[in-house]
């Protein structure tokens, strides 16, 4: 059977053995903990609550801070100690509230609600008020997306269980373990578009899923299981599309443009607590691995909880380490401290003993075109590369570089490895700051 | 003090295919033609293959040591130029005459021009072709006397020539000779089946893609059919094949019109390299005043690369139907 997939891509080693047996484990946080106000694509929160009040699990600690934007909530109950900048996952440093897990857990009520009875409006603001955000890694609020202009227009509601991403297991996990989460979650988003088909699409190499999945939506007749081909980066927002559906959006255009709306495994079950159970977005799994890790593991985490913490809990490091991600190997952000706290797109904490990149010297250029039988986006790397380290703009423009979607399969293939993507994206960085000044 | 972590931008992992491997693959895939092209024409081409080899490394060595350049002879490249050179020679050349060529390949066409990757034509022909043009006597001189290899071959002219000169006879060399490459041609070209070997490793490691040499190949058979149909010889497999697998089409097709460096990058721009190639080879062969024509018409197609890529360029995802 042929699955479905797309032009390019790689088969990178998907490390996904490490962690793939062990069941999700809650984890309860120790130390203080971090609530960084922007942990989504759009404006930062705004706090609700100041130094030294008492804050609740679930309570709103912080507004959404404009229309593209999603509130915070805390995860635990506890003191708030201050409000300052912290360092990220990502590297920067951003505001954050932090507060002192007085390891009570004392909750505040959760309304739930029949979805059934629930006007369209009402999810959607149920949706905004669970603080939901695409927990894939980008981050962009989940009611934004399901707010589209032509609501009647969207056919496809595909929810992206492809988890291409070497090592990362937590969507393997859930589809597993809570697989009725996902299915109920996806039902309360069809609500929104009645004209839509559900579409749960899962990588060939998550067999045990797809016929989990498939026994359990029988009876819906709205809900279909998609099989696709395990290549990296099928679940690349745009490329899932096309396998899917055989449409294709460019960089300026939405999925709506296409009559489609794509969330991931882990938002379409924040959606779930959100709308039927009335709990916020307040936890998710994290899948720490790699082969610096003595006990790879997947975990319930709290929002909030160090990675340090995290990392002991999964046996601790093993020496030597060289490198820690925030994510997967392929698109995720390499830290420097292991002090940042899990927000709501950290999907993995990925330790390795060796780093691939410092060990590979760059050198010339072969003209192999290695690049461009991988790139997804069916561009030219390699030359635009050349544009981006010559600083020329307006070449880099005009060869498509603005369609590039970062995922890194040109630097994973080059044989002379040059780090196409980084040059690639510090481009792309430049030309949208200079859009904007315009 | 903890450990240091390393950062660096994204991705953290890397394919374990490098430069070097992909030219030592090259290499390999070389082997089978290289030792045939020996056991075929005796000691004397081994001297050649190998004075060529030394010498286009040396080159390379010596050009970056006084240029104060980082040395790049670890990545393979000028082996496999100077073992290109060699294979291009005739079994019986002067060791001076591969020395010259691989001076000119590495000196002047790779090095001044930038090093590994810069160079817009490709080396191992370039040498060759400026050699064919500078001593033409010695570069084409496939006399029999001076070999001690176990091949009785009986012509001293080679399939092309013999084709040129007298047309296709009776007389010709046979394609199943030609195919097993026990002819008179320089010390690679001979075998297509050795050549076919070494084809088949470049393949199953996916060091080059077959749309410039299938396309290469299949547009000269056409021009070739074309010609034989229009000229009144009517269809002739014989000849057909002679020109598939006489001269250096088949060493030319598989292993320098496949060069990375100076083969468009885009996969349509190679299928429009490889038609490119089929032409002007035809051309050259059934025209023109050499017998040979694949060197010229690779190293000229070398010259239309960037123009190719200008035209063929990929659109881009999502920007079917549109203009950019």
């Amino acid at each position: 059977m042929a699955f479905l997939t797309f032009k390019g891509g790689i088969h990178p080693y998907d490390g996904k053995e490490l962690s793939k047996n062990s069941p999700i484990e809650s984890y309860q946080p120790q130390g203080e903990m971090v609530y960084p106000l922007s942990q989504h694509i759009g404006a930062p929160a705004t706090p609700l609550v100041k130094k030294g009040d008492h804050v609740l699990v679930g309570q709103k600690i912080a507004e959404a801070g404009g229309f593209v934007s999603a509130p915070v909530h805390a995860s635990v109950s506890g003191k708030v100690k201050t409000i300052e900048k912290r360092l990220t996952a990502t590297g920067t440093m951003a505001d954050a509230i932090i507060i002192e897990n007085d390891q009570q857990y004392e909750e505040t009520e959760f309304i739930p609600a029949d979805p059934d009875t629930l006007t369209k409006e009402e999810i959607l603001s149920r949706i905004r008020e669970g603080g939901v955000v695409g927990m894939g890694g980008a981050g962009f609020p989940t009611q934004v997306k399901l707010s589209p202009k032509e609501p009647e227009k969207i056919d496809h509601v595909l929810v992206n269980g492809a988890e291409c991403e070497p090592y990362l297991t937590s969507d393997y996990r859930r589809m597993l373990e809570e697989p009725e989460v996902v299915i109920g979650g996806l039902e309360i988003i069809l609500k929104l578009f009645p004209k839509a088909k559900g579409c749960i699409c899962i990588e060939d190499n998550k067999p045990d899923c797809i016929e989990k999945m498939t026994e359990l939506t029988k009876n819906h007749p709205n809900i279909e299981v998609k099989t696709l081909k395990t290549k990296y980066p099928q679940g690349g927002e745009r490329v899932l599309i096309y396998a899917v559906t055989g449409r294709e959006i460019n960089s300026t255009m939405l999925p709506a443009d296409v009559g489609c709306v794509v969330d991931n495994i882990d938002t379409v079950a924040a959606v779930y607590h959100a709308v039927k159970e009335g709990r916020p977005l307040i936890d998710r799994i994290v899948t720490v691995t790699g082969d610096a890790i003595r006990k790879p593991k997947n975990f319930t985490v709290r929002t909030g909880t160090n990675m340090r913490e995290l990392i002991e809990a999964a046996g601790g490091l093993t020496d030597p380490v060289t490198k820690v991600i925030s994510g997967g190997p392929m698109m995720g952000f390499a830290l420097y401290s292991l002090d940042v706290p899990c927000v709501k797109t950290t999907s993995a904490f990925l330790c390795l003993e060796k780093d691939p990149v410092a060990e590979a010297k760059a050198t010339a250029c072969i003209n192999c075109g290695r690049c461009v039988s991988v790139c997804p986006g069916h561009v030219i790397p390699a030359r635009l590369a050349t544009f981006a380290e010559r600083g020329d703009m307006e070449s880099f423009q005009k060869y498509d570089g603005m369609e590039c979607c970062e995922c890194g399969c040109c630097s994973y293939i080059c044989p002379a490895k040059r780090p196409l993507t980084q040059s690639i994206k510090s481009m792309r960085k430049m030309v949208l700051a200079s859009r904007r000044k315009k | 003090m903890e450990q240091m972590l390393h950062v660096s931008s994204n991705p953290h992992v890397r394919d374990r295919m490098t430069t070097s491997r992909i030219m030592q693959l090259v290499a390999l895939a070389l082997l089978p033609t290289t030792l045939f092209g020996i056991w075929n024409f005796g000691f004397h081409a081994l001297l050649v293959v190998l004075v060529s080899v030394a010498s286009s490394v040396f080159f390379e060595w010596i050009y970056e040591k006084l240029m104060h350049k980082p040395i790049t002879i670890d990545d393979f490249s000028a082996v496999v130029t100077g073992l290109l050179l060699g294979l291009n020679m005739p079994p019986a050349i002067p060791l001076w005459v591969p020395v010259l060529g691989t001076f000119f390949a590495i000196i002047v066409v790779k090095q001044l021009f930038g090093g590994l990757g810069q160079n817009f034509m490709n080396p191992a022909l370039a040498g060759r072709c400026f050699l064919l043009i500078s001593f033409a006597g010695l570069m084409t001189d496939f006399g029999v006397d001076n070999y001690s290899g176990v091949v009785d071959t009986v012509s001293g002219a080679t399939a092309m020539a013999a084709l040129k000169n007298q047309g296709f006879t009776s007389d010709s060399i046979s394609v199943w000779n030609l195919f097993l490459g026990n002819v008179q041609g320089t010390i690679g070209e001979t075998s297509a089946l050795a050549i076919l070997i070494g084809a088949v490793i470049l393949l199953a490691f996916k060091i080059i893609s077959p749309r410039v040499p299938l396309t290469y190949i299949g547009s000269l058979s056409v021009i070739v059919i074309i010609y034989m149909l229009a000229t009144g010889m009517g269809f002739n497999v014989g000849y057909l094949f002679t020109h598939i697998f006489g001269g250096g089409l088949m060493l030319g097709a598989w292993f320098m019109a496949t060069d990375y460096v100076t083969t468009p990058i885009t996969p349509k721009g190679q299928i429009l390299y490889g038609c490119c190639l089929g032409f002007l080879t035809a051309m050259f062969r059934l025209f023109g005043g050499s017998a040979e024509g694949v060197s010229y018409a690779i190293i000229f197609c070398n010259l239309l690369v960037p123009l190719i890529e200008k035209v063929t360029r990929p659109t881009a995802f999502g920007k079917g139907g549109k203009k950019a």
